[in-house]
């Protein structure tokens, strides 16, 4: 019987020639991930293991992103105890201001993820990292503590979901609108403890950013893991990026699958999720016209340097609405001195977006963007739940940067074409 | 022994509502106890008493990763968490810190609001005191039933560096 692609890359990082689905393993990471809070959790819990170094410094990549710049006393006091954490343990791999963003774009933009790897992050979107043919999952941060004192992790093999993309992709359509379409199909627990993997004809075609998105979104549909078989797209990303080898696996013809799914996206609408849940997905069509406090585009799901490029694309000469806030927050340093060189952060400017450094901000409900009671809102990020960006009674409705860039010309929900894009 | 009341949730909760994004930079889970659950029932934290015992639906835990929430619920003195799934990183979050946490539908689905609920983790036997249901939870596999008998993530590292 075949293996899957995430089968065989937890096969290799736990010394053995094959794993089964339900098997538990003890495996050694290529590379550990801890953010702002999740590493500050982890410092904590390490005193408690007794464990006063971290078992390879190079494999340890520390990103600051959920409260940078510091947001409040509380924050500049927990970021600076992260800071002297990472000078005591050596750990050259640190993305501090200045060279800081959100934690999914840096790794693969640094050629911190390469294909085969075994990633184990300290945030729920670590799952990101499946678009370089990766396995990569999310833990809270005593886990994050283990696998920094250890090494190792233990992990339960999933099993796998194919999900097959075929057609071609129309006008505006991007990575966000099939996991969309993925999720609103499955929902929110439809993936859960297991790992999917995204193929097909149609998937060929997207460029690596709209495959970081897919994988990004994985956890939202419970995915233990989101993953994608490397192809010459793949490739060409990693060579000049990689700064140690890599292994590329394929999935067997005969691999074993617990489900399969099929998608036709030729003709398929901008997908939208309305609020409370990522899975309460509907064709922009049918929410069109609703009125906004607040655009948000940013986050690791659509924040990169191509996204920002859409949004200009449909904002160059134009104005966000006058009743409708509109704020871009570029995911990482290097899409920001990008998007400076093209150009891009002047056309924000000028359509009268607030455009700020790189940080997870309003995503999260942290600062830069916070929602007021019974505000609406639509962002290009991951999560709708209840409170999220900031009031309980506040709403969000998830789409891509193109549907985010034309709501804010319009003041409401708003396909492109409806802008004249 | 665990000994409670029970509190009803309904499917897919998710960790903004257990545990708001606000309270994340706060690091002491004793401070920010009283407020778990503040999404779905701003209330919960004044109505709630240690030993109480969350009753909820499917994939309990959804979204983020933050240990704030499983932490939260146990700083505060939740007993356990009763649902018939849970969501993958909650589930690790919560074993490790020995949040006790148990997967049964059938007890999700009959308990009441406000039932007395007794819960024996070792045996997974959930006793529902006002109406004498007795329920099973399915037993844990034998790698995490060893990582929950040691104490939790901290003693299973500690005795992997040879310190314990």
């Amino acid at each position: 019987m075949g293996l899957t692609i995430t089968e065989k890359i937890l096969a290799s990082h736990a010394g053995k020639a094959a794993v089964e689905p339900g098997e538990f393993i003890i495996a050694r990471p290529d590379m550990v991930m801890g953010n702002d809070l999740s590493t500050a959790g982890a410092i904590g819990v390490l005193k408690q293991m007794g464990a006063t170094k971290v078992f390879d410094p190079e494999k340890v990549v520390i990103v600051f992103d959920h409260l940078v710049p510091a947001k409040d006393i509380q924050a500049a006091d927990l970021l600076k105890g992260v800071r002297q954490w990472v000078r005591e343990q050596g750990i050259a791999l640190f993305y501090d201001e200045g060279r800081h963003g959100i934690a999914h774009i840096i790794l693969p933009e640094q050629g911190l993820a390469l294909p085969g790897d075994l990633i184990i992050g300290g945030d729920s979107h670590s799952c990101t990292y499946g678009a370089v043919g990766a396995f990569s999952t999310g833990v809270g941060h005593t886990d994050l503590a283990g696998v920094l004192a250890l090494g190792e992790i233990w992990l339960k093999v999933p099993a796998s979901i194919k999900f097959t993309y075929h057609g071609t992709l129309g006008p505006w359509i991007m990575g966000k609108d099939l996991i969309l379409a993925t999720i609103g199909k499955i929902g929110i627990d439809g993936a859960l403890y297991q790992a999917m993997e995204f193929r097909g004809p149609a998937l060929a075609t997207l460029g690596m950013s709209e495959r970081l998105t897919m994988c990004n979104m994985a956890i939202e549909a419970g995915g233990k893991s989101g993953i994608i078989v490397p192809d010459g797209m793949t490739l060409a990303y990693v060579k000049e990026r990689a700064r140690r080898p890599w292994t590329v696996y394929q999935s067997d013809p005969d691999a074993r699958y617990v489900a399969e799914y099929d998608f036709e996206i030729t003709g398929m609408r901008p997908q939208v999720a309305k609020p409370f849940s990522p899975d309460n997905v509907v064709s922009v069509d049918e929410v069109a016209g609703t009125p906004l406090d607040q655009v948000f585009i940013g986050s690791c799901t659509n924040a990169k340097l191509e996204d920002l490029r859409i949004a200009a694309r449909i904002l160059r000469g134009k104005k966000a609405h006058a009743g409708t806030r509109l704020i871009v927050i570029p995911a990482s340093t290097w899409i920001w001195n990008q998007a400076l060189k093209e150009g891009l952060l002047e056309i924000f400017a000028e359509a009268g977006a607030a455009v700020s450094t790189p940080t997870c901000g309003a995503c999260f409900g942290g600062h830069m963007g916070i929602l007021g009671a019974g505000e609406v809102c639509l962002s290009t990020s991951n999560r709708n739940f209840v409170g999220r960006m900031g009031h309980p009674t506040a709403q969000s409705y998830l789409a891509n940067p193109a549907v985010a860039a034309a709501s804010a010309i319009k003041g409401c929900i708003a396909a492109p074409e409806e802008v004249g894009a | 022994m665990i000994r409670g009341r029970a509190w009803k949730f309904g499917d897919d909760v998710n960790t903004d509502v257990i545990m708001p994004g606000k309270y994340l930079a706060m690091r002491n889970p004793e401070l920010i106890a009283p407020y778990i659950m503040e999404g779905i029932d701003p209330d919960f934290g004044k109505k709630a008493r240690p030993g109480d015992i969350i009753v909820a639906g499917k994939n309990f835990g959804c979204g983020s990763s933050r240990e704030t929430a499983p932490g939260g619920l146990k700083a505060f003195g939740i007993g356990a968490v009763i649902a018939p799934t849970f969501a993958r990183i909650f589930l690790r979050n919560a074993v490790n810190i020995g949040l006790p946490v148990l997967e049964c539908p059938a007890a999700a689905a009959g308990i009441r609001e406000g039932d007395l609920v007794a819960v024996d983790v070792a045996s997974g036997r959930i006793t529902d005191e006002t109406t004498g249901a007795i329920y099973h939870a399915a037993p844990f596999p034998p790698f995490l039933q060893e990582l929950i008998a040691a104490g939790g993530l901290v003693n299973y590292a500690r005795k992997r560096l040879g310190l314990a």
